[in-house]
């Protein structure tokens, strides 16, 4: 790894989303006044504009929505992983967030749509969310959460 | 409102390489051609409406270029909308004008990432930092995958914009890039971020552009040589980033045209020349569907055998557009649409008597739309 450190923003309203990911748990907002769900947190909730919510705990299992493969590095910290791949990946929950797909040898065989499972994975110190493409019956998953 | 302001006047700089020149020295020559293009003094401009230079912003550019130019406008600013904001600011001075608020104004752009800094385009996402989620083409590519995935578009299909601007661009003794490209050429340029390649993307660009907007009746007293009367405008705008967009193929186009249209009183049947902007091949693929030239999801066959070409059913970029004019985000594409309502284009389309122009922003957050006519 070269370049600056990257590290995610834990202030505020983040910071339990990390902690709970440091616990090995993925969690999402759920609006107490409207029950939508969503991620990134957010002081309010995009729908209904309440400041009420809990956090929920997410099962693990996802859809991939789209996915792109970066074959130049937009910033030198990732220069040396290329090709890797990027995807906006639903959660059975509802809420959408940015991660990778990992654990698949061509990433041009990758379906929209298709089941996805949650990998913890750390870097540089941080717990983040990776998926990887759901086989059924061939899962280690507990609790959805591979470990 | 249909039909009562004109773009009177049109001016640029040569587009491509800049070093040594300051985005003001840009706007000021932009806006110096288009004065002379007009006829009409400096003293008279009482509306000043400005996209402040993407690469960098900085506080009250608006006025800072208000005072390089020696006028005191009634009326102005900057606006960011990203690459939106020129047809935006273009329709907020034709209403400003409607309204009284001031009668001849000026609406201009410069930027010099190619000689300046890039590092807006290169900064990472929201909070993915960490997933390596950065740069502009990356957001498009990720569009165009579930496009692919969604409709069966293909590369090839992408690479048919590529080939009609770039073709239409080595024709026009302006354009930054003019060398024409076959269907092969693209297959073999370099993937950038798959499934978009180095030919699916605009170019990089320094230069300036300006337009002169005064009401039809203004310009008729003044006896302007050439104006050109704007039908319709329009904006939408989709505000979720990529991530959390509902629908990752549906763009804020379809209510900017629609809007637009219905000001115009006329439909995408009467259209005869687009200007689409082309940021990626990706939007121009996407707009042409949501502006209704096909339905949801047949862009990919529209674009094919070249019925977007010159000679086509609707020739689209004329001057070669963002992927082989100039990368500048979206001013010339009017200034284009300008030349071929005066039948005095480069790529002329012959009798073409409507002319669409689309500019959007930011990962197609914001669009707006212009329909100019004779």
């Amino acid at each position: 790894m070269t370049g600056e450190i990257l590290v995610p923003d834990r202030s505020g309203v983040n910071e339990h989303y990390w902690l709970a990911l440091d616990a090995r748990h993925l969690v999402f907002q759920e609006c107490l006044s409207c029950d939508k769900p969503r991620l990134p947190p957010r002081t309010e909730c995009p729908h209904c504009l309440s400041d009420a919510w809990e956090w929920r705990r997410a099962s693990g299992a996802a859809k991939l929505i789209s996915w792109v493969v970066y074959q130049t590095a937009f910033h030198p910290a990732f220069a040396d992983r290329l090709p890797y791949t990027v995807a906006v990946v639903e959660l059975i929950e509802g809420p959408r967030l940015i991660s990778n797909i990992v654990e698949v040898d061509d990433p041009e065989t990758l379906m929209i749509d298709q089941d996805l499972e949650l990998v913890i994975q750390h870097e540089r110190g941080t717990a983040i969310t990776r998926f990887r493409p759901f086989v059924r019956g061939s899962s280690n998953t507990h609790n959805g959460v591979v470990n | 409102m249909h039909g009562s302001v004109v773009i009177a006047g049109i001016g640029h700089t040569a587009f491509g390489h800049h070093p040594d020149r300051s985005t003001y020295s840009l706007n000021i020559e932009a806006v110096r051609n288009a004065l002379n293009d007009t006829g009409v003094d400096k003293s008279e401009v009482d509306g000043l409406f400005v996209k402040f230079p993407t690469s960098r912003f900085e506080f009250m550019y608006g006025q800072k270029l208000a005072e390089l130019l020696g006028i005191q406008p009634r009326i102005g600013g900057v606006w960011d909308q990203g690459g939106a904001a020129n047809i935006s600011l273009i329709s907020f001075a034709a209403m400003a004008i409607d309204a009284g608020q001031c009668e001849i104004a000026v609406v201009c752009f410069a930027d010099n990432p190619k000689s300046g800094t890039r590092h807006v385009y290169q900064k990472a996402w929201g909070h993915d930092e960490v997933y390596g989620w950065f740069g502009v083409p990356p957001g498009y590519a990720m569009i165009a995958r579930r496009h692919m995935g969604q409709y069966g578009t293909t590369a090839d299909q992408l690479g048919a914009i590529a080939v009609a601007c770039r073709k239409h661009g080595a024709r026009n003794p302006n354009a930054q890039l003019r060398k024409e490209i076959t269907l092969d050429d693209y297959r073999q340029s370099k993937m950038i971020v798959a499934p978009l390649r180095r030919d699916d993307c605009c170019l990089v660009s320094d230069g300036g552009a300006a337009v002169v907007l005064m009401s039809a009746k203004r310009a008729k007293q003044m006896q302007v040589s050439a104006p050109v009367p704007i039908l319709g405008y329009g904006q939408g705008q989709t505000s979720w980033e990529v991530a959390q967009r509902p629908d990752l193929t549906a763009t804020a186009a379809a209510i900017s045209a629609k809007t637009a249209f219905a000001m115009a009183g006329i439909a995408p049947k009467d259209i005869d020349v687009a200007q689409i902007y082309d940021c990626f091949t990706i939007t121009a693929l996407m707009t042409i569907e949501d502006y209704g030239f096909c339905r949801k999801g047949e862009g990919g066959r529209f674009v094919e055998d070249g019925r977007i070409e010159i000679g086509g059913d609707l020739p689209m970029n004329t001057s070669g557009g963002l992927l082989s004019e100039t990368g500048m985000p979206g001013l010339q594409l009017v200034i284009e649409g300008v030349r071929q309502m005066r039948g005095a284009a480069a790529v002329q389309v012959p009798n073409a008597r409507s002319c669409i122009v689309s500019n959007q922003g930011g990962i197609m957050h914001t669009h707006s739309t212009l329909i100019l006519g004779q």
